[in-house]
């Protein structure tokens, strides 16, 4: 080989000769061809597209030749590298993609592992059942009241017109605290938060009140002496038995599906006159469609509207009230109460976070 | 209240037709629930009247046994082996032949049995499905039927028994006479009251009556029967009523007595006349004087008890149980027959006080007809006279004013505004009427329709315009009341304390927390095993008078008993890795104990009084706790897994004030229960609202939990509600990151040195965090190296790294400035 101000020498010009750039540029295409892959490929490019490459020597070449023919083989050349680099970029595109195909497929994994490094969490069925009767009632334009669990017996009784020493103050299996006489008792039912509700607010009062309430029953697999309640109380102008029939049934209706409804049949409570027992229509009862007891209702007793300062004369309203237990266990079907106030997370961890 | 459904009958137009379920739907549509419909029987094959002719006592067995010679029409006696020893020769029997069917299946045949062939069964009223009475086998009257007979038809076995729920407003339906007018009601009948007899005219008292007490007493009524004779058998027909209302026959003076009670609702009280000394007088006891009751009980008596004493002091403890002294015996002769009313509030006391519930008292809580004793008593005679072959005494004792009722005044057409109907014209007279009251129809001045109503005399209940439009619309029925919705007011949705428990409730769950709701019951056992001193706020706890189990009378002052009881319960049942949360109020009892205030209800208690009335409630504010044990990251197919430790206890504190749109300072404690070195005081502000991190290794211990169990609790109410959360101006320029080791005596908490860091880094300071924590030789003894990764951004331009630079240096004097801290070579 000889460089740039080598002496002509018309042997070696032969490397700029048409068919010996041919000769390179088929060499070069067979060398890319036969790289099997990228490295391959970047070993075989020097042979042919490097400084000591065919082409490049010839290049050098062309300063030997006698000026008429520069341009020619200047062409030439030229042609023969943009071949090669051609071919080159051609292998390396065909040798990355098949490179990165074989990444991904080397990089899959077995997307069926399991993924339980956090234990997942939920809240309690009743929560929840709680949440979603507050927000039934709230989309109907209803407020969300609260009170106390331990209560004074003013407000669980004396002002829902429990007078004292009827056997409806008894039949309540109140849980008492000390000392004797205290008159402080755990909360029989939601409805002192109707009184509450009724002092605290301007009329008119339309809330629903969700909480905890105490009886002093032994925990079976029907009874619980800690339960949960939701306690309706509308006050207003006007109110009838038939919107306290209306709002019943759609209260039925969100809770059970749009073929349930309710009735009425008459019962006693001191706080309501009249007063009655609530039954829903329940398509997946036990043993057959069929009424379930449900809860009990009334129009609120005009002697607790007197106790709260609303004059029955004008005010007219309705109360109801439900066990959220006892609808839990029908809805959903839980035939053992325990399982509700046991905490065991098995028996909630289904419910989720949101049912 | 168990009755059949003959002796409703005997009241009522029934149509032939009727069926007992259409009786008991009756019941239930106008407010009586229906606990059960008991067909009798059914009974098939032979069952006859026997005399018992022969009685062999059998002996050299467990129990006494009899082998019996029974005549049941045949020619020759049956022998009957019998395990009952309350018959003699000559009683008339009930046997089941071989090839009777009794109730439950039970087919009888002949075998042997004792060493003996038994040709039947002679039959206990339970065995025959007439009541519960097993303790010996039915024993007929004399002469109430002949040997052979045909038992089915004496024993009225097609008959049915309806058991209902009475509520308590209704005493009048604990009686046939208030059960048989409710169906007349509901079904529209023709109704004849048992109790509208003609009550003769009598001269003088039947004995000497004073009442001293007509506020307890408000009517007393005595009828003599003289010269009975005592053994005089109650006859068939009553002992089967009474049966079937699940009554025990005593005595023909005591079931007369029950059964009148059943019939019309007036319970009463026969005393031995012979026993009695001198004038009767009603008035309450005095403290220390004392009766012995009928069930042979001496009973202290209470100042509020209403008593009727003779010149010998107390003999009957009124409306709850006589006494001893002139009980009816088997010699009595002379009966003093004693229909009074009393007042229900004083009965209802003395029933709890002496713990002495008796069908009379049931009856007298729920208010009794004070019209009814002077018929009552009548009836009582005259049964007497009837079968005991006594003589009326000539006298009646009557005390206390004849019962008048306040009139109701309303409009006619209030239950139509009530119910939301428009009732037939005329229905609300028509019930009104129908259920006994006395009317008179009024124009008001306005030209409103009115009624004004009387009510009768054994309505107590009726009291007040909602009384009688109840009535109405229960007997027009509330099937006919429409569905419609009210007028929809403008909610406000729910309160942000709601949604901020919502959100904390979520955010616990989310984070793998499971929510449990356990009893806030607990005892003095667990704030020992806690380590709380004796004089731990939390000892101090309202107690519950009549808990469930004594050991556990305690309303919880804390969630975590009721939290760890759970956790355990859990990890009983196989669980180990539990992580537990409880939203819920506590009961902190105040300093000093607040007298209740006497609040009526007439109207609106004062400001003042319920002021008075919240004072004296302890206060109850809603806390958030969680439990964790075991792992709280798995092990798996990624690697190691991660215990449960103090800090995710502190961690779940910052999520739930995350949840609350608040933020927590966090510092050492030593705060039982948890370990002294590892308690996360958790303060909003300077104001402490809770604890977090590792229990104590020796309650750990002394409750039985997991190992290294770690527990979070805060006061909710504590946190301050963020109405509006504030809105941060966001830099869109870039941020400029560096790093510092700071090394500090290892007992500096990284909160301050952070905190330290973060008031010197200044406005360009825009997060600081800590990556690492090292100690080791190089940085030598008692001291850490504290690595913090430092993002400053300005707001306004692309900060410089020079800028940057130099609000480091002023971060890391402040640290040096507060903690000695040197940077890390």
């Amino acid at each position: 080989m000889s460089g740039a101000n080598d002496p002509y020498d018309p042997k070696e010009v032969a490397a700029l000769a048409p068919e010996a750039l041919r000769t390179a540029v088929e060499q070069a295409q067979a060398a890319f061809t036969a790289a099997a892959d990228l490295d391959a490929l970047a070993v075989a490019k020097p042979a042919h597209l490097g400084e000591r490459s065919p082409l490049l020597t010839a290049r050098r070449e062309i300063g030997a030749l006698p000026p008429a023919a520069r341009a020619e083989a200047g062409k030439r050349v030229n042609e023969a590298r943009t071949e090669i680099q051609a071919a080159f970029d051609e292998r390396r595109a065909v040798l990355q993609a098949e490179r990165d195909e074989r990444v991904l497929r080397d990089e899959a994994v077995d997307v069926t592992l399991p993924w339980d490094r956090l234990a997942p969490g939920a809240r309690h069925p009743i929560t929840q059942l709680a949440e979603r009767i507050a927000d039934v009632f709230v989309g109907m334009g209803y407020e969300v009241a609260e009170g106390p669990e331990l209560e004074t017996e003013w407000f669980n009784f004396d002002a829902l017109n429990f007078a004292k020493d009827h056997p409806a103050r008894t039949m309540q299996d109140t849980f008492y605290v000390a000392p004797e006489n205290s008159g402080l008792v755990l909360r029989t039912h939601t409805s002192p938060v109707q009184i509450r509700s009724l002092l605290d607010r301007e009329l008119p009062v339309y809330v629903v009140c969700p909480g905890r309430t105490f009886r002093t029953d032994e925990l079976d697999a029907t009874h619980t002496p800690v339960f949960h309640q939701v306690e309706g109380l509308a006050v207003d102008e006007g109110i009838t038995m038939a919107h306290l029939k209306g709002t019943l049934d759609a209260f039925a209706r969100a809770m059970f599906g749009e073929q349930s409804r309710t009735r009425l049949r008459p019962s006693f409570f001191p706080f309501t006159e009249p007063s009655a027992e609530v039954d829903v229509w329940f398509p997946e009862k036990k043993g057959g469609a069929g009424w379930v007891e449900w809860g009990g209702c009334g129009m609120v007793n005009p002697n607790v509207l007197r106790a709260c300062g609303v004059d029955p004369d004008v005010y007219s309203g309705f109360a109801f009230g439900m066990g959220l237990e006892r609808t839990l266990q029908f809805r959903n079907g839980i035939p053992d109460m325990r399982d509700m106030v046991e905490g065991d997370v098995r028996f909630t961890l289904p419910f989720g976070t949101e049912a | 209240m168990r009755i059949p459904v003959s002796w409703l009958a005997t009241r009522l137009e029934l149509p032939e037709d009727t069926t007992p379920q259409q009786l008991a739907d009756a019941f239930l549509r106008i407010g009586l629930e229906v606990e059960g419909v008991h067909p009798l029987g059914p009974v098939t094959g032979p069952l006859v009247v026997g005399r018992v002719a022969e009685i062999e006592e059998l002996t050299g067995f467990k129990k006494p046994i009899r082998y019996c010679q029974v005549e049941v029409g045949g020619e020759d006696p049956q022998g009957v082996v019998c395990g009952a020893t309350n018959f003699r020769e000559g009683d008339l029997v009930v046997v089941a032949l071989p090839g009777a069917v009794l109730p439950g299946d039970f087919t009888i045949s002949a075998r042997k049995t004792y060493g003996r062939i038994s040709n039947g069964m002679i039959c206990s009223a339970r065995e025959l499905g007439l009541g519960d009475e097993h303790a010996g086998i039915m024993v007929l009257p004399p002469g109430t039927a002949s040997p052979g007979d045909d038992a089915h038809e004496l024993l009225g076995l097609d008959d049915t028994v309806i058991e209902l729920a009475v509520t308590p407003d209704r005493g009048y339906c604990l009686s046939v006479r208030g059960l048989a007018r409710e169906l007349a009601c509901a079904m529209d009948l023709p109704y004849g009251d048992p109790a509208a007899i003609e009550v003769p005219e009598a001269t003088g008292d039947a004995h000497p009556v004073r009442v001293e007490d007509p506020q307890g007493c408000p009517r007393f009524v005595m009828r003599r029967v003289s010269g009975i004779d005592p053994t005089a058998p109650t006859p068939w027909w009553m002992q089967r009523r009474l049966l079937l209302a699940g009554i025990r026959s005593i005595s023909l003076p005591v079931d007369v007595t029950n059964y009148v009670m059943l019939e019309t609702g007036q319970p009463l009280h026969a005393f031995d006349a012979n026993l009695v000394k001198g004038e009767l007088v009603v008035r309450r006891a005095t403290a220390g004087e004392k009766l012995t009751t009928l069930d042979g009980v001496e009973r202290e008596l209470d100042p509020d008890d209403i008593i009727i004493c003779d010149d010998t002091g107390p003999v009957s403890l009124a409306a709850v149980m006589g006494g001893a002294s002139t009980e009816i015996g088997s010699d009595t002769t002379d009966v003093l027959i004693e229909a009074a009313n009393w007042d229900p509030a004083s009965v209802a006391r003395a029933v709890r006080r002496h713990r002495l519930p008796s069908e009379a008292a049931k009856r007298f809580e729920r208010a009794v007809d004070p019209a009814l004793p002077p018929a009552a008593a009548e009836l009582a005679a005259q049964l007497l006279v009837q079968y005991a072959d006594g003589r009326f005494g000539r006298g009646r004792t009557d005390v206390g004013p004849a019962p008048v009722r306040e009139p109701i005044t309303m409009p006619l057409s209030l239950p139509d505004q009530v119910a939301g109907v428009r009732y037939e014209r005329g229905a609300t007279a028509r019930r009104l009427g129908q259920i006994g009251c006395r009317m008179e129809l009024v124009t008001a001045d306005d030209g409103t329709a009115m009624v004004t109503a009387t009510p009768p005399t054994w309505r107590a209940d009726l009291t007040q315009p909602a009384d009688l439009v109840e009535e109405v619309l229960r007997l027009e029925g509330y099937d006919t009341i429409p569905s419609t919705l009210p007028p929809a007011p403008a909610g406000r949705g729910l309160t942000e304390g709601q949604r901020r428990r919502r959100a904390v409730s979520r955010a616990l769950a989310s984070a793998g927390y499971v929510e449990v709701l356990p009893f806030p019951f607990t005892g003095p056992a667990v704030w020992d095993a806690f380590g709380l001193d004796a004089d731990d706020v939390r000892r101090r706890t309202v107690q519950v008078l009549n808990p469930l189990e004594t050991e556990r009378a305690e309303l919880a002052t804390t969630l975590l008993p009721g939290l760890l009881d759970t956790l355990r319960r859990n990890v009983s049942r196989g669980e180990r890795d539990v992580a537990l949360f409880h939203i819920g109020q506590v009961v902190l009892p105040r300093a000093e104990q607040v007298p209740m205030p006497e609040v009526g209800v007439a109207d609106r208690p004062s400001d003042e009084e319920l002021a008075l009335l919240d004072g004296a409630l302890p206060q109850q504010p809603t806390h958030v706790a969680v439990v964790l044990a075991g792992q709280r990251e798995q092990a798996g197919w990624w690697g190691k897994g991660r215990a449960a430790s103090w800090s995710d206890a502190v961690a779940a504190a910052h999520l739930v004030a995350a949840g609350a749109g608040v933020e927590l300072r966090v510092v050492a404690a030593d705060h039982a229960p948890w370990h002294p070195g590892r308690c996360a005081e958790l303060r909003v502000g300077d104001w402490p609202v809770g604890h977090a991190g590792e229990l104590h290794p020796k309650v750990v211990e002394a409750l039985g939990l997991p190992k290294r169990t770690c527990v979070m609790e805060l006061d909710l109410d504590q946190l301050p509600l963020t109405e509006r959360r504030p809105a941060p101006k966001v830099s869109p320029y870039p941020p400029v990151l560096l790093d510092i080791a700071l090394v500090v005596d290892r007992k500096v908490p990284v909160a301050e040195v952070a905190e330290a860091v973060r008031d010197g880094g200044g406005e360009l300071l825009e997060d600081v965090r800590l990556f690492d924590v090292y100690e080791g030789e190089q940085i030598g003894e008692g001291k850490r190296s504290l690595a913090f990764a430092l993002r400053f951004r300005a707001a306004d331009r692309t900060l410089t790294v020079e800028e940057a630079s130099v609000a480091r240096d002023t971060a890391v004097a402040a640290a040096t400035e507060r903690f000695g801290a040197t940077l890390r070579a």
